[in-house]
């Protein structure tokens, strides 16, 4: 190989070097995670559909429009908004402002800590109302799988969610007190937003391909 | 410093603030039209393949919105893009194997 040959490998993002996609080792691992938690919520998904496609007698009618769309759909917006003040602190933190990128990181966290009110109050209603009597393991609806699924899915959704506020409240000391650079705001925001993208794929195929309009 | 190392510290972040609330203001009108979609479902009665595929492809459109502006996929190295994207879509692909069986598991439960 010639020494023009040489240069044009070592320039290459290809070469070897310290960071072939342009950025930090934690932004990267951080994409790592969120392909491998996509196959987790994926696999669920995927379960809960062969579940559905496989059993005569899945409750297909089961969200009516007041509380559960009403809640749920409240609680999407939410979730989007929360995002829409993540991509705010992260903008803030990279100019520098930490006071505003702390506040923006709080505002996403108040956001996520009432997409779990609702959702625990959403799953409090399927529990106790009388038609469904929603259990782990039973409703009156049909299938006894549905509530397992139900909940695992939303349940492990809901996790994600709050590890997520801690993780920001972290952030937001971490960052605030000088401790953490711009960086971790923006890893934390690619985790916050994960979150939010798989929210748009348990909100249709849980909720709106059950819904009970009448 | 190398091109490669300048290359590291480039700003990645290119959405202006305007484009990100255009994005967040289309995010949350299709989840309008989805909600709508499935007060039509409940009149109209459209298969359940057809509700499906017309969320299912509403929640791509929104999950590459997030990706591409929110995580600032668009803003990244192509490279990460080809990285991660084709072999996630790949995988997920993959998965959708099992549905034939459901079909089967469906049809003899019918039969009983």
């Amino acid at each position: 190989m010639t020494e023009a040959h040489n240069d044009v490998a070592m320039d290459s993002p290809w070469s070897g070097g310290g960071s072939p996609y342009a950025m930090g080792s934690k932004k990267l691992g951080m994409w790592l995670f969120i392909v491998s938690d996509v196959m987790t919520f994926t696999a669920l998904l995927m379960t809960y559909s062969y579940e559905r496609l496989a059993n005569p007698d899945w409750p297909t009618h089961v969200f009516k429009i007041w509380p559960a769309i009403a809640f749920s759909t409240t609680m999407t917006v939410v979730l989007l908004a929360s995002s829409l003040t993540m991509v705010m602190a992260v903008a803030a933190a990279h100019r520098g402002a930490r006071g505003a990128a702390v506040k923006w990181v709080l505002a996403t966290m108040a956001g996520g800590l009432i997409f779990c009110g609702l959702h625990i109050a959403e799953w409090l209603h399927l529990i106790g109302e009388e038609e469904v009597r929603l259990r782990l393991f039973s409703n009156r609806l049909g299938s006894p799988l549905f509530g397992a699924t139900f909940f695992g899915i939303t349940g492990l959704h809901m996790t994600h969610v709050m590890c997520g506020v801690f993780y920001l409240g972290v952030i937001a000391w971490g960052y605030g007190t000088g401790r953490f650079e711009d960086e971790d705001v923006e890893v934390s925001g690619l985790y916050w937003h994960f979150v939010d993208l798989v929210w748009m794929f348990v909100f249709p195929m849980i909720y709106l391909m059950s819904v009970q309009f009448t | 410093m190398s091109a490669h190392a300048e290359a590291t510290h480039e700003p990645t972040h290119g959405a202006s603030n305007r484009l990100v609330i255009g994005v967040w203001v289309t995010l949350v009108a299709i989840t309008i039209v989805e909600v709508y979609l499935a007060y039509l479902q409940s009149t109209i009665h459209f298969s359940a393949a057809t509700m499906l595929i017309m969320l299912i492809g509403l929640s791509v459109l929104k999950a590459a919105l997030i990706m591409a502006y929110f995580m600032h996929l668009r803003f990244e190295r192509f490279t990460l893009f080809l990285t991660l994207i084709p072999v996630t879509l790949f995988c997920i692909g993959m998965m959708t194997v099992i549905f034939p069986d459901s079909l089967r598991l469906l049809q003899i439960r019918l039969m009983q």
